[in-house]
C-alpha cells in the first residue's frame, strides 16, 4: 500500500470536476424570507419548535453584520444563493434503489468501494438531502445512532431539541444564524455509554447544482467511556456561479469519551466556505480534530474546543494549501475551563502561485482552569514570492498555574533540497511534490489510509496547478 | 579506445555576477578514478554542481558533454538519468521523507522502471549492511537527524542503490572518522567496474589508499590547472599546493 502512498501524479482531476444537469425537483426562489424558512420546515414536517428556532436564526440573520474581519467576503450575493435544492429522490437504505444519475456521482466518487473496504456506515449528501444511508448491523445493535439529521429530529426528537445550536448559537456570527434558519441535511451519531467503535464512521457531502448554497448540520453526542472517529469528506463540482458552504458541527464529549472528527475539505474554487465547528469536552473526555483545508474560493474554519471538565484535552491537526486565487483563513480555538485541562494544536500550510493562507488561533485559559497546558505549533511553507502566509496567534491567559507554549515557522521552499532531489532523478515537479508530502507528513499520517493517499492526490494536483 | 562518459570544454560559470570557473577542462573515460585537489576556494564543488546542474550557477561559456550528448542546458534530473551522480558535501535534510520511499521514488525514476518494494527493500538491506547502517536508517527522514558521517553514508548508499555510470563524490570523505573512511572506501571500491567512472573531490587523501588512481587534477582560480598520476598526492600532502603549482 505504501507503493500508492508514493505515486500520486497520475491523478485525473476529471475525477471532482464533473456535474450532472440539474434535475432537482424542487427549488426555492433566489434571496431569503420567511416565507422560504417556513416552507423548508413545512417541505421536512418538522415539529413546531424547529420552526420557532428557524424563524428565530433568519431574525438574528437579519439584524447581524457581516464580519468585521479575516478575508473579504464581498464577492457573497446572499440574494443569489439558493437555499434549499431537493433531489428527485427519498432516503434508500440499499444502493440499488438509489438513481442511477446520482450513483453515478457517487461511484466516481468511489464510495461504495470505500464503504466496502473500510468504513462503517455511508451518510452522502446529494445537494441538501440524505439519498443514502446504511449502518452495518452490528453498528445499530450496539445502540449506535447513525442517521440525518431530519431522521434524527423526528425520532431523537429529545436528545436533538436539547441539544441542537445550544453550543453553537446563531447569535455567534451571520453565517451560523443564516445556517440556523435554512439547514438542511447533514448527520446525527449518538454513542451510548462505554461503546468503542474500531471502525470509522464516515459522511460524504457533496453540492450539485449551480447557486445552491449547502448547510448540513452535524451532531455527535458521545456519551462516557465511548469512542468513535467520524469522518467527513467534501469535494464539490466545480460551477461558476458563486456558492456558499455555512455548515454546523456540534460535538458532545461526555466523561472519558473520546472522539476525532476528521475532515478533508475539497470544495470547488468558487465556493465560500463559512463554516462553524465546536466541542463541548467533559471531565477527562478528549476530542481530536484533523482538518485539512484544500478548496474553496475563501475558507474561514476555525474548530473549537471547550474544555468543561476537570482533565479535558483537545488536540488539532490542521493542514491548508492556498493555491491561486485562494483566501484560506483557518485555524484553531479552545477555551480552558477547568483545572487540568490540556490543549495542543498543530497546523502546516502551503500556499502556491499568489494563494493566501492565513494561521489564526485564540486559546483562553481562565482563571479556574489551573495547572492548564496547552502548545500550538504552526508552519507555513510558501512555494514562491507571490504566495502569502500570515500567524495570527492570539494568547488569553488568566491564571497563573498554566503551562503555555507557541511556536510558528513561516519558510519557504529551498531551492537547494529540490536541487539535491533533481540530481535523483525527480523533476522538479516530483522533488516539489516530494518536500510538501514530507512537510504535511504528521498529518497524513493521522488520516486513514485512504484519506492520507487522497490528500497526497490532492496535493499532486495542487501542485501541477490542475485544479480550478 | 576506452569509451568517454564526461567532458568538460572551457566551461566558466559564475553565482550572483561573480565568477567562479574560468575555463576548466576535464575528460573522463569509463573506468577511471579520477582526484580532484587544490586550495580552498578554487572551484571544485562549484565545477561539481556546474557540471551535475545547479540552477543556482549561471553558464557564461563553454560546454559539458556526457556520453557524447551536450548536456549543458539539461536540467539536473535528465543529467542524473543519464548516469550522473554527486554525492553532497552538505547533503540537504528533507523531513517527512524516508529514506526507503525516497530511494525507492529515486532508483525509479533513475532507471525509468517500476521498482517493486520488496525486492527493493531486501537490496536496500543488503546495501546498508555493507556500509555498516543500523537497518532503522531505512525508516528515518532523510538526512533528518543524521550526523556529518551518517549524511556522508547516507549519500554513499545512494550510490550504490542508483549504480551510476559517473559518480562525483564531493569531500565525501571529510569530517569521519578512520573507520567511516575505510567503510566508504570499500564501498567506493565495489562500486567501481570498468563501466563506470568516479571523480574524488578531497582534501585529506587517507580515502584514496586502497583506490587505483588514475588521474589526479589540480584546481586552483576556476581552471584545472595541472594533470598528474597518483604520484602527485604525496608530494602535496608533504609539501602543500604551492610546491605542484609553482
Amino acid at each position: 500500500m505504501k507503493n500508492q502512498k508514493t505515486r500520486v501524479a497520475d491523478i485525473d482531476r476529471a475525477r471532482f470536476d464533473f456535474r450532472d444537469s440539474d434535475k432537482s425537483g424542487y427549488k426555492t426562489g433566489k434571496g431569503l424570507t420567511a416565507d422560504i424558512v417556513a416552507e423548508i420546515s413545512a417541505m421536512k414536517n418538522e415539529p413546531a419548535w424547529m420552526l420557532e428556532r428557524r424563524l428565530r436564526s433568519l431574525e438574528v440573520y437579519n439584524r447581524t453584520p457581516m464580519p468585521a474581519w479575516g478575508p473579504p467576503l464581498g464577492e457573497l450575493d446572499m440574494d443569489e444563493i439558493v437555499t434549499y435544492v431537493r433531489p428527485n429522490t427519498e432516503m434508500k437504505s440499499d444502493w440499488n434503489d438509489v438513481p442511477g444519475y446520482i450513483k453515478n456521482t457517487f461511484e466516481r466518487l468511489g464510495i461504495p468501494q470505500a464503504e466496502r473496504e473500510s468504513l462503517a456506515g455511508v451518510g452522502a449528501q446529494y445537494d441538501s438531502e440524505v439519498v443514502y444511508h446504511n449502518i452495518r448491523r452490528e453498528l445499530s445493535s450496539q445502540g449506535v445512532v447513525y442517521t440525518d439529521m431530519e431522521t434524527a429530529v423526528r425520532e431523537h426528537e429529545d436528545t436533538v431539541k436539547e441539544l441542537f445550536m445550544k453550543l453553537v448559537p446563531p447569535e455567534d456570527h451571520k453565517f451560523v444564524a443564516l445556517h440556523g434558519a435554512v439547514w438542511s441535511g447533514g448527520s446525527f451519531v449518538y454513542v451510548p455509554e462505554g461503546v468503542r467503535l474500531d471502525i470509522p464512521l464516515q459522511s460524504y457531502f457533496r453540492l450539485n447544482a449551480p447557486g445552491a448554497g449547502q448547510f448540513e448540520h452535524t451532531l455527535i453526542v458521545v456519551e462516557k467511556g465511548a469512542n468513535v472517529h467520524f469522518i467527513e469528506g467534501c469535494s464539490a463540482p466545480k460551477y461558476n456561479v458563486l456558492n456558499l458552504h455555512a455548515g454546523c458541527v456540534e460535538l458532545y464529549v461526555r466523561e472519558g469519551a473520546t472522539l476525532r472528527y476528521s475532515t478533508i475539505e475539497n470544495w470547488s474554487k468558487n465556493m465560500m466556505n463559512l463554516n462553524t465547528k465546536r466541542a463541548l469536552v467533559e471531565k477527562n473526555g478528549t476530542i481530536e480534530w484533523i482538518s485539512g483545508t484544500f478548496g474553496s474560493h475563501t475558507t474561514m474554519l476555525y474548530p473549537s474546543s471547550i474544555l468543561k471538565g476537570e482533565g479535558a484535552r483537545s488536540t488539532f491537526t490542521g493542514i491548508t494549501f492556498a493555491g491561486a486565487g485562494q483566501n484560506l483563513d483557518t485555524g484553531a480555538k479552545v477555551v480552558h475551563l477547568a483545572p487540568n485541562t490540556s490543549s495542543t494544536i498543530s497546523s502546516r500550510s502551503i500556499s502556491k502561485d499568489g494563494g493566501i493562507a492565513v494561521y489564526r488561533s485564540a486559546v483562553s485559559i481562565l482563571p479556574e482552569a489551573t495547572g492548564a497546558k496547552s502548545s500550538a505549533v504552526c508552519e507555513s511553507l510558501m512555494m514562491d514570492s507571490k504566495s502569502r502566509s500570515d500567524t495570527i496567534p492570539v494568547m488569553d491567559i488568566r491564571s497563573d498555574e498554566a503551562d503555555i507554549g507557541h511556536e510558528a515557522r513561516i519558510g519557504r521552499i529551498s531551492d537547494a533540497a529540490v536541487f539535491y532531489l533533481m540530481t535523483r532523478g525527480l523533476s522538479e515537479e516530483e522533488a516539489k511534490a516530494m518536500i510538501v508530502r514530507g512537510f504535511v507528513e504528521p498529518i497524513a499520517k493521522e488520516l486513514p489510509l485512504e484519506y492520507a493517499v487522497e490528500m497526497n492526490r490532492l496535493i499532486s494536483l495542487e501542485l501541477e496547478g490542475t485544479i480550478g | 579506445m576506452p569509451k568517454n562518459l564526461l567532458s568538460v570544454r572551457n566551461l566558466c560559470a559564475s553565482v550572483d555576477g561573480r565568477r567562479i570557473l574560468n575555463g576548466a577542462e576535464l575528460e573522463i573515460n569509463a573506468g577511471e578514478v579520477h582526484v580532484l585537489m587544490g586550495p580552498n576556494g578554487a572551484g571544485k564543488s562549484t565545477l561539481a554542481n556546474v557540471v551535475m546542474g545547479d540552477p543556482r550557477y549561471s553558464v557564461d561559456e563553454g560546454r559539458v558533454f556526457f556520453e557524447g550528448a551536450d548536456i549543458t542546458e539539461e536540467k539536473p534530473d535528465a543529467r542524473a538519468r543519464r548516469g550522473m551522480f554527486l554525492s553532497f558535501q552538505a547533503p540537504e535534510e528533507i523531513p517527512g521523507i524516508t529514506v526507503e520511499n525516497f530511494l525507492r521514488a529515486a532508483k525509479s525514476a533513475y532507471t525509468g522502471e517500476d521498482v517493486k518494494l520488496l525486492p527493493f527493500r531486501k537490496e536496500l538491506r543488503a546495501r546498508m549492511e555493507e556500509l555498516g547502517m543500523d537497518a532503522s536508517y531505512a525508516s528515518r527522514y532523510l538526512n533528518v537527524g543524521f550526523s556529518g558521517g551518517e549524511k556522508k553514508k547516507n549519500e554513499i548508499l545512494q550510490m550504490a542503490v542508483l549504480n551510476p555510470k559517473l559518480a562525483i563524490l564531493d569531500e565525501t570523505d571529510s569530517g569521519l572518522d578512520i573507520d567511516a573512511v575505510k567503510t566508504i572506501s570499500e564501498s567506493i571500491h565495489r562500486h567501481k567496474n570498468e563501466e563506470n567512472a568516479i571523480v574524488i573531490i578531497t582534501h585529506i587523501t587517507r580515502i584514496l589508499q586502497k583506490l587505483p588512481v588514475d588521474y589526479v587534477h589540480i584546481m586552483a582560480d576556476g581552471r584545472i590547472v595541472k594533470t598528474s598520476d597518483a604520484s602527485v598526492i604525496e608530494k602535496i600532502n608533504r609539501d602543500g599546493f604551492a610546491s605542484v603549482l609553482g
